[in-house]
């Protein structure tokens, strides 16, 4: 591990500009992904500004109705948030279902979503990788893929985006607040991360020294019906394969009122279902329209040699959660 | 680089000076010579490291010594009070829940701060009602809130039991 100067930032303009004046300074919040990749080489800073104690660790309900999730709030205390559990319960359930009871006590919201991915070569030094060592090639492309995108990919990168968190959140059409040097401003969470087109060393539209302060939720009536469901290799302590984060309010009729869906292990950041969410507005909530809801969104799926599976698991845990939610199950 | 922090740890604090790179479980190993805290993976995947930081359990391969400066810290060996066992201690000698015992200290730690974090009514991802007052802990509830400890011996079913048997002791008194 390279040596590295730790300093603890006073406040949230310090931590800022600590970062602007020194191109290879990084944020350390509870270092349950940053110090695991300082170990493997794979990220080599020379100053680490400690921003765990800066942000809020206060989940707080706004006067629009929603709430904001400070940044330096645990994953255990957010998912164990009495608001959060009956009003975004699929957000509780997503963060239960990932990393260990230990890791989520020291994780933080911030952290959380700008999590790196854990492509098995980008944290592997010996071998080419264009996110780690840009323009030396994509290990993944002929490599073993069983755990890589089959959306928005490109032949630069395959990576998929590990938070289980950020997927709930994506459902949720959450805000996340961001602070830089020219104040502060609130992106959609859908415009936080990116597709790796061809920067793939680009994981987010974030600029360099700019803190995540805090995610707001929305007041979003149909989130108390949600759910997450992950699949994984073993019961727990695993990374998703695949996984849904959906909400849903049906009318009398049996018809889909509204919808939100949002897939996780499919693709370089939390993938929102908007085609298929369209194609379920309106009509009857049976197993057939599901699937071919499903089926619409997974269409432009590009397939490597080992992750063909993901396709029909994405559909059937898509059709699953939905009906489930239906069903009041 | 190194700075000088304060770590408290079972009840004593102590003054040292580190490189900045050195995590929690490398200072209280190498450093002052609390060895109950194990190495397994030394990258969180594993559990052996478990501590408690103000209560908590967490990693302590992943926590940087200079990030964790002047709070509290209890290893397996601290969590006795009168320095005899703690009764989570007893429980895994009585259910025989360990074999080269090299994961034990971790389990331990572990086990007991998810008993408080279930007495706080925190819910697992199978807790079937989110919204519970109260958490049950059945056997699938302490697999599933235990899973961040592996046992390469597979004690696990003794492990359950030793827990098992502690949440319910804990519950009646
Ligand atoms: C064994 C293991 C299993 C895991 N399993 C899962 C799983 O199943 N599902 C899942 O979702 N996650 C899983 N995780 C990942 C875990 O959720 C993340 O490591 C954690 O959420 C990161 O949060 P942190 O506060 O520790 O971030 P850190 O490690 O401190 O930081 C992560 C990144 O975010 C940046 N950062 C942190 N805070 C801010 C901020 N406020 N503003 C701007 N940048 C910031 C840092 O610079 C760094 O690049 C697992 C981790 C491990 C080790
Ligand atoms: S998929 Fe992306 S992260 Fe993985 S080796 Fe290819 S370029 Fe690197
Ligand atoms: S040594 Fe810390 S989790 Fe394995
Ligand atoms: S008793 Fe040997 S690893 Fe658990």
């Amino acid at each position: 591990m390279k040596p590295y100067r730790y300093q603890r930032a006073r406040d949230i303009p310090g931590a800022i500009s600590a970062l602007a004046e020194e191109p290879n300074a990084t944020f350390l919040a509870g270092g349950t992904n940053l110090v695991d990749l300082l170990k493997l080489g794979v990220m080599e800073p020379e100053v680490l500004v400690d921003v765990r104690r800066l942000t809020s660790d206060s989940v707080e309900e706004l006067p629009d109705g929603g709430v904001r999730i400070g940044a330096a709030v645990t994953n255990s205390n957010l998912a164990a948030d009495r608001t959060i559990r009956s009003r975004y319960p699929v957000l509780s359930e997503a963060l239960l279902s990932g990393a260990s009871g230990q890791l989520r006590n020291l994780a933080t919201t911030g952290g959380n979503l700008l999590q790196h991915t854990r492509c098995v070569y980008w944290q592997d030094t010996t071998t080419p990788c264009n996110k780690r060592e840009p323009g030396s090639g994509c290990s993944a492309l002929e490599g073993h893929n069983k755990n890589h995108a089959i959306l928005g990919a490109s032949e630069h990168c395959v990576a998929t985006h590990p938070s289980d968190m950020a997927v709930a959140m994506t459902a949720l059409d959450a805000f996340v607040v961001v602070q830089g040097r020219n104040g502060e401003h609130r992106i959609p969470i859908e415009e936080l991360h990116r597709l790796p087109g061809d920067e793939p060393w680009r994981d987010t539209t974030l600029e360099h020294g700019e803190l995540i302060t805090a995610v707001d939720l929305p007041l979003l009536d149909l989130a108390a019906n949600s759910k997450y469901r992950k699949v994984r290799e073993r019961a727990s302590y695993a990374f998703a394969l695949v996984s849904v984060a959906a909400a849903l309010d049906v009318g009398e009729d049996g018809t889909v009122r509204d919808v939100r869906l949002a897939l996780g292990g499919v693709a370089h950041k939390p993938w929102r279902a908007t085609k298929a969410e369209e194609a379920l507005r309106g009509e009857p909530i049976n197993k057939a329209n599901l699937r071919a809801a499903a089926d619409i969104e997974l269409e432009d799926a590009e397939l490597l040699r080992d992750n063909a599976f993901k396709v029909p698991l994405a559909r059937n845990v898509i059709v699953r959660t939905l009906l489930d939610l239906a069903e009041g199950r | 680089m190194e700075q000088e922090i304060t770590i408290k740890v079972d009840g004593t604090g102590h003054r040292l000076t580190v490189d900045t790179r050195t995590t929690l479980l490398d200072a209280l190993r190498e450093r002052l010579g609390i060895t109950s805290p194990k190495k397994g993976c030394d990258h969180g995947q594993c559990g052996a490291c478990t501590i408690l930081l103000a209560g908590r359990r967490i990693n302590s391969c992943l926590a940087l010594a200079v990030a964790f400066e002047d709070e509290e810290i209890v290893t397996a060996e601290g969590l006795a009070e009168d320095g005899g066992l703690h009764p989570m201690h007893r429980s895994f000698i009585e259910h025989d829940a360990f074999q080269c015992g090299y994961c034990t200290p971790g389990q331990i730690v572990s086990a007991v701060g998810m008993l408080e974090e279930a007495s706080s009514g925190w819910p697992s991802s199978v807790t079937a009602d989110l919204d519970a007052d109260e958490i049950v802990l059945a056997d699938e509830e302490i697999r599933e809130r235990m899973s961040g400890n592996l046992c390469r011996c597979a004690a696990y079913v003794n492990i359950v039991s030793a827990i098992s048997e502690t949440a319910g002791g804990e519950a009646r008194r």
